[in-house]
């Protein structure tokens, strides 16, 4: 299960990165969409990874005494999601709006000289 | 000690915003509001200063669930301080906003939105947990992408889409430092995580951890070689918005520097080193892209990232003398930096431009105002008694003590073209006959003189503030000295946090 995750988080973070490197803007979002996954998955890796056994003390012991999956990073990933779920959404928009503007999907046109600004 | 006047602050402006969206389409209440909830959030951040500065530092754990195991609020020296900084600038904004920006923007939810981002950035100034940390960090740059794009110019949008993507890849690189120092120590706590990495037996991991931090903070703080998003990004939003940018958002990137890298990672020698480099760097660019540029927003933004070098320089000599020297040019610089932004739009407002070559004759014209303007420049390039002078010295001083006299060269460099600056902003501005005075577009004449006021009086706020800092160094060298204690040496935190 570990080796699955590592290497999935591996390949999340290359395609994120490659995606980042292109000139298209909708590249650009999906890779940053890619390494905020890869990143949710590396937190739920470095939380204990175990099947069937949850955090709860039992009825006559005062201590765990097994080995527990942790809840803190899943609550931490839930809390990423959450968050990164309304930034994507932002950003969807945003750039819906500057391709609605400026007509082109490659980063490199952004550059519009200015003169006066607000 | 447990206080919980310490959320204050976060509560006010909360409440602020929570009220402004019930008055929706009510821009007059929306502007009385926020000037009240800025005022009242200078009050309480008045109070808790002057409760730190003479008391002990303060804890609140919250919902009872006591640290390292709960959320945990700190208000050390280093946290009321930004928390001050930040509501002198809060208020300031809120007055010049009233007038400074347009109603329509107001009607899009400008009012309740900046009070958000207020909210945000006292938020990560007191919290003791770093994932806590990142939450805030994310609720500040969620306000400031509305508040950059609201209006939706072209500029804006495509400014915006640079500052949005290297600002999520800069939450992203943070929360994996986050997840890999969890992994490695098992806590979130920063006071706690300060005790358990000492154990940590594999240092290799540790220092690669840091560089997580290191470049999430480094795209925030806008450091060299992550810079490029600022200088293509705060010239386009309303000048108000881009003092609160110019003043507070790029030290939030400072904060997390100063606390994460005394607290819980000391840097090694060669953290110290990629630090120096770092800082040499973005003093040299900062200054030499400030130069070419004729758009004045553009040329602050520059000097922005220039000066943001003078202070992590400060960190990476890491000496309490070098420290002193970078909380207090910290101090200057918040104060400074958000007053020019406002000055932009005061000439924009007198001028109806920002570009050097189609101003001048305002000295002619406008002889109190540019007086005042005056104060304000001659602050940032450090003219002695100002503000600017004072922490120079204690950074020149720890650059001697530690050797490093490539630091000390790019201070004088960076000071040197920032002076020219100021010489070349004077002389174009405020002295040059106007070209031809058919072009000018006098809005601020015609305007009501409550108006007039609104716009003047922050802008003199900053400038008595900045007056202040420099006449009364001594002052403010003592709590620059207190925050510089805390940072050399985390043990009365850390024992404040964990009672032990």
């Amino acid at each position: 299960m570990e080796l699955l995750l590592v290497a999935s988080i591996g390949f999340l973070y290359a395609a994120g990165v490659y995606l980042i490197l292109k000139r298209s803007m909708v590249r650009l979002l999906l890779g940053i969409v890619l390494l905020g996954n890869g990143t949710n998955l590396l937190i739920f890796l470095l939380g204990t990874i175990t099947k069937g056994k949850p955090p709860v003390i039992e009825p006559n012991l005062k201590v765990l005494a097994d080995i527990y999956s942790d809840p803190v990073p899943q609550a931490l990933i839930l809390t990423a999601i959450v968050i990164s779920f309304g930034l994507t959404s932002f950003a969807i928009v945003l750039l819906k709006r500057v391709y609605a503007l400026i007509d082109t999907d490659d980063l490199d046109d952004l550059n519009t000289p200015e003169e006066e600004d607000i | 000690m447990t206080a919980n006047i310490i959320i204050a602050t976060v509560l006010v402006h909360l409440f602020t915003a929570l009220l402004q969206l019930t008055f929706w389409r009510k821009t007059i209440t929306q502007r009385v509001l926020s000037v009240a909830g800025s005022l009242t959030g200078f009050a309480f951040a008045l109070g808790l200063f002057e409760r730190v500065r003479t008391g002990p530092i303060l804890t609140m754990n919250a919902a009872n669930w006591e640290a390292p195991f709960g959320i945990v609020f700190v208000a050390d020296q280093l946290s009321v301080t930004f928390v001050l900084l930040t509501a002198i600038v809060a208020l300031a904004v809120s007055i010049f906003s009233a007038t400074g920006v347009g109603r329509a923007r107001m009607l899009y939810g400008y009012f309740p939105i900046f009070h958000f981002l207020i909210m945000g950035l006292n938020g990560a100034f007191l919290t003791g947990d770093i994932f806590n940390l990142y939450v805030w960090f994310e609720v500040i740059i969620i306000s400031s992408f509305v508040l950059l794009t609201l209006g939706g110019r072209k500029a804006q949008l495509e400014g915006a889409v640079k500052y949005m993507a290297l600002n999520i890849l800069a939450s992203t690189f943070f929360l994996t430092g986050i997840g890999i120092l969890y992994g490695i120590t098992g806590s979130l706590n920063m006071a706690d995580l300060s005790q358990k990495i000492q154990w940590v037996e594999n240092q290799a991991i540790i220092n690669l951890t840091a560089m997580f931090f290191l470049i999430g903070f480094g795209i925030k703080a806008a450091l060299f070689p992550l810079y490029f998003w600022l200088p293509s990004s705060y010239h386009t939003p309303p000048s108000a918005v881009a003092a609160v940018f110019g003043g507070l958002l790029t030290k939030v990137g400072i904060y997390g520097f100063f606390r994460v890298f005394t607290l819980i990672f000391v840097p090694d020698d060669f953290i110290k080193a990629v630090l120096m480099g770092i800082a040499v760097m973005t003093i040299l660019t900062g200054a030499f892209g400030a130069i070419i540029k004729d758009n004045i927003r553009r040329i602050f933004s520059y000097l922005i990232v220039c000066h943001l070098g003078f202070v992590i320089g400060g960190l990476a000599l890491f000496t309490k003398i070098a420290f002193i020297g970078a909380v207090f040019y910290l101090i200057h610089d918040i104060m400074v930096k958000t007053n020019l932004f406002l000055m932009a739009g005061l000439i924009r407002h007198l001028r109806g431009t920002m570009n050097m070559s189609k101003l001048g004759g305002l000295y002619a014209q406008y002889p109190k105002l540019s007086l005042l303007m005056a104060v304000v420049l001659f602050s940032l390039a450090g003219i002695p008694p100002l503000s600017g002078f004072w922490p120079k010295v204690y950074l020149f001083d720890g650059g001697y003590q530690g050797n490093d006299y490539l630091y000390i060269g790019g201070i004088i460099i960076g000071s040197f073209i920032t002076l020219y600056l100021v010489a070349r902003i004077w002389s174009e501005v405020f002295w040059k006959r106007a070209a031809t005075d058919d072009f000018v577009v006098d809005r601020f004449k015609s305007l009501q003189w409550h108006r007039k006021t609104l716009l003047v009086l922050p802008i003199c706020l900053l400038a008595c503030s900045s007056l202040f800092i420099g006449l009364n160094a001594e002052y403010i060298i003592q709590i620059a000295d207190k925050i510089a204690g805390e940072m050399a040496d985390p043990s009365p935190y850390i024992e404040a946090v964990l009672g032990k």
